[in-house]
């Protein structure tokens, strides 16, 4: 147990996710240890991420404006959103460089037993995006568990009201996996989302 | 670091540091299991999806300390992949894996075990409505953990039924002169529900009208909410619209705030009938489970150990086993 503002430093540094007592004493004495300049760069970034980055009033991913990069950018496809559970899942899909289109975060998924149901989702605001007719192709890219698939469903079933396509990512074998450890439920898919490569 | 075999069903899980999860599982020999399944949330983990939850695996971990750590796992099956095709049963099997995890606090059973087992294989199936199952597994999963309710005989003083107020402090159905004052009276056909799901008697619960059902939901939940001390999170958003789905629409909905899909009503709302009650139910139904407990008449809302005797479910192979109906 230190004393005064040292032990401050490291219970706030105990707070962060996956950090315990023995980390959090690390890296308050490498703070401590540190050039000053080093320690400043960190606090002002700590303070400026609080104050400047919000939530996208339109899409809810991560902005330090109103609007997002993506939703600022006019040479997105207007017509195509894709829907993720959270801001990283967009930072995840724009690295394939493959998507053009819009996001949605949701901002979690269904999970009855954490007590979250759809209405504490922005299920709402994804539906009056969709109100004014301009998109016409929904792509639910919640996570492939139980949650994320629930999440699809209902969403599927909510969409099913609307006149635009709406489609799933596929889900099948990882890149770099062996296929004798496949698990029953990712072959099935494999299978049923199979590619002609050439047809006879 | 003493290994173990076993077969288990996923109850829920929890994100653990950079790619792992802890498992909650409900297993055959060795009750609740908290486990650590390493890496399991990489793209390319060769557990795959087979640690969801409501998955069926024979796991093999080795005990430790706090955790025991998952090393291998087979699907024996996968119910989470068609249950999360199917919202109502996804909402519907959430409440009953939340309720296993409270019933089996200390110590799982076998025959809690079976019963999850066979009422996520019917859910799986669409064997009967999801809100029938949710309900029919929450009276016979509280029924093993010792609190039976009665809905014939007064469940204070056992004098013979029919009676029309139902008080799940007080057990089930009780005589008129025990009733507390607000107690809430429930129809017959309501108690006819409610006697027909704790017995497996899936015809008279289906054929029911909805307004009983409705209300038998209330009563279900009602109680289920009082025994387990704490509320299941998961209840409230039971989604009972049923299997039926909206057509397509040829023109879009107009602008301006949207609906989403109903939510269900409170269920304590519905547990203020007050129409005459002419004939409860009987709980004990010539065609109830086998994985059902026989039913005293009356039973008082004292816990009360299950005796291992009454597990008459067949051991074996979950794949072999009869659901709960």
């Amino acid at each position: 147990m230190y004393e005064g503002i040292i032990q401050d430093l490291i219970d706030e540094l105990g707070r962060l996710p996956g950090i315990g007592p023995k980390s959090a004493q690390r890296i308050a004495f490498h703070i401590l240890q540190n050039p000053s300049a080093d320690v400043n760069r960190l606090a002002e970034v700590l303070v400026k991420v609080k104050e400047q980055v919000r939530f996208c009033a339109r899409c809810g991913n991560v902005a330090d404006q109103e609007l997002c990069g993506v939703c600022r950018d006019p040479r997105r496809l207007q017509t195509v959103i894709c829907v993720v559970e959270e801001a990283k899942d967009v930072v995840a899909i724009e690295r394939t460089r493959e998507f053009r289109g819009l996001y949605h975060v949701l901002g979690g998924a269904i999970s009855p037993i954490d007590g979250i149901g759809p209405d504490d989702l922005s299920i709402r605001e994804l539906l009056q995006r969709l109100a004014d007719g301009e998109v016409t192709e929904v792509i639910l890219a919640t996570d492939p568990n139980l949650e994320g698939e629930a999440t699809a469903t209902y969403l599927s079933r909510l969409l099913r009201t609307y006149d635009l396509t709406v489609s799933r990512l596929a889900s099948g074998l990882p890149v770099g996996g062996d296929l004798e450890y496949a698990d029953e439920v990712t072959l099935g898919r494999a299978f049923e989302g199979r590619r002609v490569i050439e047809r006879g | 670091m003493p290994l173990y075999r076993d077969e288990a069903v996923v109850l829920r899980t929890h994100k653990l540091g950079e790619a792992d999860r802890i498992l909650t599982m409900l297993t055959r020999q060795h009750g609740k299991v908290r486990a650590v399944a390493k890496g399991v949330r990489r793209t390319s983990s060769r557990f795959g999806s087979r640690l969801e939850p409501f998955m069926v695996a024979d796991v093999q971990c080795y005990e430790g300390r706090n955790l025991d750590t998952i090393t291998q796992a087979e699907s024996l099956a996968s119910y989470g992949a068609t249950i999360a095709g199917d919202y109502g049963a996804f909402t519907a099997a959430s409440a009953m894996v939340e309720a296993a995890d409270r019933l089996t606090e200390d110590e799982g059973s076998l025959q809690q075990y079976l019963l999850l087992v066979g009422a996520l294989r019917s859910l799986s199936r669409s064997e009967h409505e999801a809100g029938l199952t949710l309900d029919s597994y929450l009276l016979r999963a509280l029924s093993i953990a010792g609190w039976a309710p009665s809905f014939v005989d007064c469940a204070v003083t056992g004098a013979p039924g029919p009676h029309r107020y139902f008080v799940p402090q007080l057990g089930g159905v009780v005589a008129d002169e025990v009733a507390p004052p607000g107690a809430a009276r429930l129809d017959a056909g309501t108690l006819d529900v409610l006697g027909a799901l704790l017995a497996g008697d899936w015809p008279v619960a289906e054929e029911a009208p909805e307004r009983s059902r409705a209300q038998a939901s209330g009563a279900v939940a009602a109680y289920a909410q009082f025994h387990l001390e704490r509320g299941l999170r998961s209840l409230q958003h039971v989604d009972r619209s049923g299997p039926e789905l909206p057509r397509r629409a040829s023109v879009r909905p107009p602008i301006g705030p949207v609906d989403l899909l109903p939510v269900p009503t409170d269920p304590a709302a519905t547990d203020r009938a007050d129409a005459p009650v002419a004939r409860p139910a009987s709980p004990g139904r010539a065609d109830a489970s086998p994985e059902t407990p026989a039913q005293p008449a009356g039973i008082s809302i004292a816990r009360v150990a299950a005796s291992p005797t009454t597990a008459a479910a067949p051991a074996g192979h979950p794949e072999h086993q009869e659901p709960p109906a």
